[in-house]
């Protein structure tokens, strides 16, 4: 199946391969980095030495999280040259420097100060090692900020023009085809374009949700097996905070940016739904849809409420995938399981998170066991949901790569053909299948994508084996090793993390 | 002011960050073969522990700027190297898992995989890396829209595979003065001879690389001798090889060390040489890609000169933080 395909094809098995099993890690990093943060902070304030205990612990988690998710993100850089060369061509000299822009604002801030907060505990002061905590996380979370920057040009490109290269001062032709490119004309519309501050909080709270989860998953297994019960239910409880208030918050990040999608991109919006006609549109819950007979099959919808939901109004038109020429459509199927799984994996983690607090507050919480079991698998519906928010986001933006404006009169309305269909800007936008490299051949990427099918897979592996290690050895064992901690230190010991 | 030649000049600086810092630690995986026992080799993992993610970024960085200064550049070289870039990539991966998690598990077994595989990826890295440089070098073959299309095996020519090996025993030779630095006691004595053997070699492999540079490059010969500067450096280049023996030999091993950050540093700048004012020589029908032609706008070289102004020195100054708090060396275990 693999050797049929092309080089677009593969190419884009390859980007969703690389970058789904990195963004494992960035949302964990950040959730975590968080949290480390709040207990750092906890113990500076109450002296209390099992906040300190804590972080190390969650510190050390930490660490084999970001050690796999910066091995993998440098492949992701990487990969825009050697699999989108004329994508990187068409979008350097916009998309190139948010790029840069993260190494030299977060990268180098991340890194640099995760030195200190993993192995610098007995080299500077607690003061000191907090505030390296705090870059740490301020670190991780600005490398969200610019790669969403960039991505969200993609999606609603803003602030540029699409300019004729020159050669030698003249404008460049091959074959008589002018060759174009996106250059930046307004840097800050660039950066705040539509749906930057959108994604933005929607990929934050993602994060927190993960990070908040992983902690629950972990407090929970511990409550469970009754040990570490002090440091578990320290550990529990602020995660539970973070995990109520980030659930609620994403509700409201999710319907602003639902609405936010319609008006910029309609036929995303519409292969979410599935909403293939124009007209009122239902909120299909449960469903597969059809691209044939255009429809969706063994269908159970909320009449009106995908009207309702953009518009506060339950007949009001919305636009199907009718309005668009079929070679302007995104498939449907993937975004509409994506985005359904997402929103039911919100769903359910919001109510758990609801009646837990509920149950804590009550003082029941850590009696239920059978909620607590809930908890420990948590972690992955809390994945799932980010992962698959990214596949809808961006399948759901094809045929584009850099989504091409709609063709417009000079009263700002959209222009549409005989048949009532919207028709875009062609030479603003690029096709996905137009930035693809044209010096590869698709044996050399299927060669990559087994080599690191392979790799990744291995890499899985050794993540989750070391993570339960640490998970199985404890909170407490850190404790028995911190005896040794000093010597370890002097002798450029692992410390922190707890190795010998 | 030229920004196309400040950017040039910011991706040498950079490239030349990147191989001073992260070429000690990859040095000190190429040579870990040589380190005895799991004690010195805990040592050689420790020493570099704390300080290659930071050094790697200065990788990270370059590519973003490269992106961003010279997208057609970026596209060309990644796209054209497809297969040597994964490889280099699998070896980034295999280094961070082997320095990262060596020491998770106390397992002899568990240690000699990650040994190996730091071994190796430090060896591979540093390979692909000069056998990249060595292409660009001696140029590679493009079509009319900078497209490489030569093919995979062009990219090994008996050139580029000595570049390759000059950059594995220039940071081999790099590293072993670094761990010198960074440990004490029985193992240093054993590292100072070894100095002396990685000196021997890097020097034999520095004149031939020299000669084949000027004997099959016409080109290069003719773009340092359009770079008046070119020859302060080539001249201060021999004195660092030429103060590295004096320095090892009277014992100041810090000065040595310096002499090859010092040695690094000329080799990029003549490798900036080499190729200016094209970033990527073109042996084919098309054109080479130039400061000029393969350049981003004015406007987002302008952005990314603010934005380089803004981030250097809180870079420098965390830098400099994390180094001077791992400056102590690393004591043997008992």
């Amino acid at each position: 199946m693999l050797a049929e395909m092309d080089v677009v094809m593969l190419s884009r098995l390859q980007f969703a391969l690389t970058i789904m099993f990195h963004y494992l890690f960035p949302p964990l990093t950040i959730g975590l980095g968080i949290i480390i943060v709040y207990l750092e902070g906890m113990f500076l304030w109450k002296k209390d030495q099992s906040y300190m205990d804590a972080a190390r612990f969650w510190t050390g988690i930490f660490g084999i999280n970001f050690a796999i998710g910066v091995a993998t993100g440098i492949v992701m850089e990487f990969e825009f040259g050697t699999n989108w060369a004329m994508y990187s061509r068409f979008v350097g000299d916009v998309f190139g420097s948010a790029l840069a822009a993260e190494g030299i604002f977060a990268f180098f801030l991340e890194s640099g100060f995760l030195a200190i907060l993993v192995y610098g505990h007995e080299r500077v002061s607690p003061a000191f090692h907090f505030f390296a905590a705090c870059m740490v996380s301020i670190g991780s979370i600005f490398s969200s900020v610019w790669i969403t920057i960039a991505n969200s040009w993609q999606q609603t490109p803003a602030g540029h023009e699409i300019v004729q290269m020159t050669r030698d001062g003249e404008p460049w032709f091959i074959d008589g085809q002018p060759i174009m490119r996106a250059e930046i004309v307004d840097f800050w519309a660039m950066v705040f374009n539509p749906s930057t501050m959108h994604r933005l909080i929607h990929v934050w709270l993602g994060c927190f949700i993960m990070g908040a989860f992983l902690v629950l998953s972990i407090s929970a297994w511990y409550l469970l097996r009754g040990r570490d019960s002090d440091f578990a239910k320290k550990s529990f409880k602020g995660a539970l905070v973070l995990a109520l208030f980030s659930c609620f918050a994403m509700f409201l990040s999710g319907h602003f940016q639902a609405k936010m999608v319609y008006e910029h991109q309609p036929a995303k919006m519409a292969a979410f739904e599935g909403h293939f006609e124009t007209g009122p549109g239902d909120m299909s819950l449960l469903g597969i849809p059809n691209e044939e007979s255009e429809q969706i099959d063994m269908n159970i919808s909320v009449p009106g409420g995908l009207s309702f939901l953009l518009h506060e109004d339950f007949s009001h038109e919305v636009i199907g995938l009718d309005k668009f020429k079929p070679e302007d459509r995104p498939p449907v199927k993937i975004p509409y399981f994506a985005y359904h799984i997402m929103i039911g994996c919100g769903v359910g983690m919001t109510l758990l998170t609801v009646v837990s607090t509920f149950w804590l507050w009550k003082g029941t919480l850590y009696d239920k066991r059978w909620l607590l079991w809930i908890f420990v698998i948590g972690i992955v519906p809390a994945i799932i949901a980010n992962e698959t928010g990214w596949v809808a986001a961006e399948v759901g933006r094809q045929p584009w790569i850099v989504h091409a404006p709609f063709q417009v009169d000079e009263s700002g309305e959209r222009i549409v053909d005989e048949q009532g269909r919207f028709a875009y800007e062609e030479s603003l936008g690029l096709r996905t299948t137009d930035g693809v490299s044209k010096a590869v051949k698709a044996e050399q990427v299927l060669t990559s994508i087994i080599m690191f099918g392979v790799i990744y897979f291995l890499l899985g592996i050794l993540w989750l084996f070391l993570l339960n290690r640490k998970i199985q050895a404890g909170p407490t064992y850190m404790l028995a090793t911190e005896k040794t901690g000093l010597e370890d230190a002097v002798a450029g010991e692992h410390a922190l993390t707890g190795d010998k | 002011m030229d920004l196309n030649l400040v950017w040039f000049v910011l991706l040498g600086v950079l490239l030349a960050g990147y191989a001073i810092l992260d070429g000690f630690d990859l040095g000190v995986g190429i040579i870990h073969p040589i380190l005895r026992g799991q004690r010195e080799r805990n040592v050689g993992v420790k020493a570099i522990g704390p300080l290659w993610d930071g050094n790697e970024v200065w990788l990270v960085t370059f590519g973003g700027a490269l992106f961003a200064a010279f997208p057609e550049a970026y596209a060309t070289v990644l796209s054209g190297m497809y297969l040597p870039i994964y490889l280099l990539l699998l070896c980034l991966i295999l280094r961070a898992i082997s320095v990262d998690f060596r020491n998770k598990i106390e397992s002899p077994a568990w240690k000699l995989l990650f040994d190996f595989g730091f071994f190796v990826s430090s060896f591979g890295a540093t390979l692909v890396f000069g056998v990249a440089a060595g292409n660009l070098i001696a140029g590679i073959a493009l079509n009319e829209r900078g497209e490489y299309v030569g093919s995979l095996a062009d990219l090994f020519g008996w050139y580029p595979l000595a570049t390759g090996v000059f950059a594995v025993a220039t940071f081999a030779l790099h590293g072993v003065m670094f761990l010198y630095l960074k440990t004490t006691g029985e193992i240093r004595e054993r590292l100072s001879k070894w100095m002396w053997h990685f000196w021997g070699v890097f020097l034999l492999v520095y004149i031939l690389v020299s000669m084949m540079t000027l004997i099959e490059n016409p080109h290069v010969v003719a773009a340092i001798k359009q770079a008046p500067w070119a020859i302060p450096v080539v001249i201060l280049n021999v004195l660092c090889v030429a103060n590295m023996p004096r320095a090892i030999y009277r014992t100041q091993f810090g000065q040595a060390f310096i002499s090859s950050c010092l040695n690094i540093a000329c080799l990029v700048a003549l490798f900036g040489a080499s190729t200016f004012p094209n970033l990527v020589y073109s042996t084919g029908t098309g054109p080479s890609l130039t400061l000029e032609n393969a350049a981003s706008s004015q406007g987002t070289l302008w952005i990314m000169t603010i934005i380089a102004m803004i981030g250097v020195p809180f870079i420098l100054s965390y830098t400099a933080i994390i180094y001077w708090t791992f400056r102590h060396p690393i004591e043997m275990e008992n």
